[in-house]
């Protein structure tokens, strides 16, 4: 037991969280008991929830102000398929892709605290999979929306001329987002077959899909604001 | 007894978190309901108050299962969520700022280009 201390105090605090509060901020040790890496990683998470709530604050503000029509996202991301027409129906394959992606990647990290080296690497290389086919709807949809649809970022044939702006902006951060977690993936799905983590512990796959749940939240929000509204 | 009651806790305050599978595969489901309904909220046109309700219910719901679930977030001690969940304030107000600035400037514009 290295932490004798710590140990009697979390069991001290189970009473009241605000105690546990108490007790993190006023003792005499590290306030947030986990590793450094992961921490690191939820207040990187919490600046980029800041940059994106920007992104949709001002989305907001340029819709809310605008006195021509908004382009109604519903017909605008319709699809015809085999000579139905659905509307949304890409973006909504999209969803369902990343909350797989996302179940895929909670399940990584708990076979890699399990020990389940094989089955957390190839959970890994599924989420990333899975988010690499995100990418390619998202890059299907936007040719879609620029070539066929006339789409730009100053203007469009179907309303608002700040349409074009706000989605591309909106989505293509999100889409970086996406792209750079499959390749963060990929590296550390890599480097734990590697055996680079065989001594240090699996945190690093927590710390991984504490990045990925969070692109998969942040397209929560995208669904609701900007292909829903 | 309360040796081992010690050694379960730790096990539980540990940052390696163990749930069962199905858990995961339970919220993956819930989530993907979720989805279908706000995607249904859409396919059958739900207009007003309605739509704007179901929207940010089903959002909010999805959000919540993916914080504190999948990123385990309801499993770690309450100055952590306080660390995630204090700062955000700041966005909410930011949020009522910018909306009552958006009306101002919708009335303005209404007002000038619409009124020579």
């Amino acid at each position: 037991m290295p932490n004798n201390q710590q140990q009697e105090h979390t069991q001290a605090s189970s009473s009241s969280s605000w105690q546990s509060v108490k007790d993190d901020w006023g003792a005499d040790k590290q306030t947030f008991d986990m590793p450094w890496g992961k921490l690191m990683m939820w207040i990187f998470l919490l600046s980029d929830t800041f940059i994106f709530s920007i992104f949709l604050i001002s989305y907001m503000n340029i819709r809310m102000s605008v006195t021509i029509p908004w382009p109604n996202p519903s017909e605008v991301f319709a699809l015809t398929i085999a000579g139905h027409h659905i509307p949304l129906v890409l973006i909504a394959i999209m969803t369902f892709i990343l909350i797989t992606s996302s179940g895929t990647m909670a399940m990584a990290v708990n076979y890699a605290y399990q020990g389940n080296k094989k089955k957390a690497v190839y959970l890994m290389v599924t989420t990333a999979l899975l988010g690499a086919s995100f990418i390619g709807m998202q890059a299907f949809e936007w040719t879609k929306l620029i070539v066929e649809e006339g789409i730009r970022p100053w203007g469009n044939p179907m309303g608002a001329n700040q349409f074009g702006a706000a989605f591309f902006m909106i989505t293509g951060f999100h889409g970086l987002h996406v792209s750079a977690g499959v390749i963060y993936l990929a590296v550390i799905a890599k480097r734990i077959s590697q055996g680079k983590y065989d001594n240090k512990g699996y945190q690093i796959v927590e710390i991984t899909g504490l990045y990925w749940h969070f692109v998969d939240l942040v397209w929560v929000f995208i669904f609701a604001f900007f292909y829903l509204w | 007894m309360m040796k081992q009651h010690t050694e379960t806790h730790s096990v539980t305050s540990n940052v390696q978190q163990q749930h069962p599978i199905s858990m995961y595969l339970k919220i993956w489901l819930l989530l993907f309901v979720l989805s279908a309904c706000s995607y249904m909220v859409d396919y059958f046109q739900f207009q007003g108050m309605l739509r704007w309700t179901l929207i940010l219910a089903f959002m909010f719901l999805k959000a919540g299962l993916i914080i504190m679930v999948f990123m385990h977030l309801a499993w770690e001690r309450m100055a952590v969520k306080f660390l995630l969940f204090l700062p955000p304030i700041a966005i909410l107000i930011f949020i009522v700022l910018m909306s009552s600035e958006a009306d101002y400037v919708f009335i303005s514009r209404m007002l000038s280009f619409f009124n020579p």
